[in-house]
């Protein structure tokens, strides 16, 4: 079978519901199991920070949700573009999955960066640019959930939120340089500094695993959403008999 | 365990830090599911009527 070939079939409604269902397990359980060891080992194993004391371990769930941020946008985005281009439901039923996940990382990323900023910084919360626009980041995904929902019909909803996806897109580097580009309050990579990471290993892997983890918790649960999605989509439910059967 | 449980004096921020994080990762979940089990619910009733242009 040729890769085009495999990649139509991928790309089948019925043959991606069965496939994305088999591979909820084999990302969900690596998650779970990586993130109950990597929050075991952020919050119980890893010394307290010399300057930041135990308020560093916020790290642990502060950086994951912040990279699910980006990362899940960054997903919506092209998804979205594949699906304006080659007219491919599947690829905006993807990015439909993405928007809500997304959106409440984005929103864990904002509070935890708060309760964090308060003993660090003297403040929850500061106008800089890092913080600013992450802000922006959490109104870009509800603007897109907003925009989706005032379509009667699926098809227009996902070309015109697809659009407001890519504009958007501009704002997923911003947000990742910000801390370079401006004199900000905020820390700088402590992962991709240059020279590498600026952590003993006690305190670096708990912080991978979790990073891993939550990567694979949103491929589970992307998995999940875009099955609903899927069915939503198909109308043509012939194929629902089939899947049913034994 | 007490002194874990003390956080250095960072209690007040670092276990709401934990706790939003729990909160979202079970929300996340189970919104999950729920779209995917009412969405099928959905489209098994539209193929027993037979109604491929039923609503959304």
């Amino acid at each position: 079978m040729g890769t085009w070939t495999w990649f139509h079939k991928l790309a089948s409604p019925p043959h991606f519901y069965r496939i994305a269902g088999k591979m909820i397990p084999w990302f969900a359980i690596p998650a779970a199991l990586l993130i109950v060891f990597g929050i075991y080992g952020g919050l119980v194993r890893a010394p307290a920070d010399y300057q930041q004391g135990d308020a560093f371990r916020i790290i642990y769930v502060h950086a994951p949700s912040a990279w699910m941020s980006l990362m899940c946008y960054s997903t919506m985005a092209i998804a979205a573009a594949v699906g304006l281009i080659w007219r491919i439901k599947l690829a905006h039923a993807l990015a439909a999955a993405c928007a809500p996940i997304g959106a409440s990382f984005t929103l864990l990323a904002l509070a935890t960066g708060s309760l964090w900023g308060k003993p660090m910084w003297g403040t929850f919360w500061t106008w800089d640019a890092r913080l600013t626009s992450e802000l922006i980041l959490f109104f870009l995904y509800l603007g897109y959930m907003a925009l989706r929902s005032a379509f009667d019909d699926l098809t227009r909803a996902d070309r015109a939120s697809a659009v407001l996806a890519l504009v958007g897109i501009v704002n997923v580097p911003i947000i990742h340089f910000s801390v370079t580009w401006w004199n900000s309050l905020h820390q700088g990579s402590t992962v991709l500094a240059k020279g590498g990471p600026k952590m003993p290993a006690s305190m670096l892997v708990p912080l991978l695993m979790c990073l891993l983890g939550f990567t694979l918790l949103f491929a589970a649960l992307a998995c999940v959403r875009v099955r609903g999605e899927v069915l939503i989509r198909e109308r043509n439910a012939t194929w629902l008999k089939e899947l049913e059967a034994p | 365990m007490e002194e874990f449980l003390h956080m250095g004096g960072y209690a007040r921020y670092v276990w709401p830090a934990y706790g939003l994080g729990l909160v979202v990762l079970c929300w996340n979940i189970w919104s999950a599911l729920r779209l995917q089990r009412v969405a099928l619910e959905k489209a098994r009733r539209r193929a027993v009527i037979g109604d491929d242009a039923g609503s959304r």
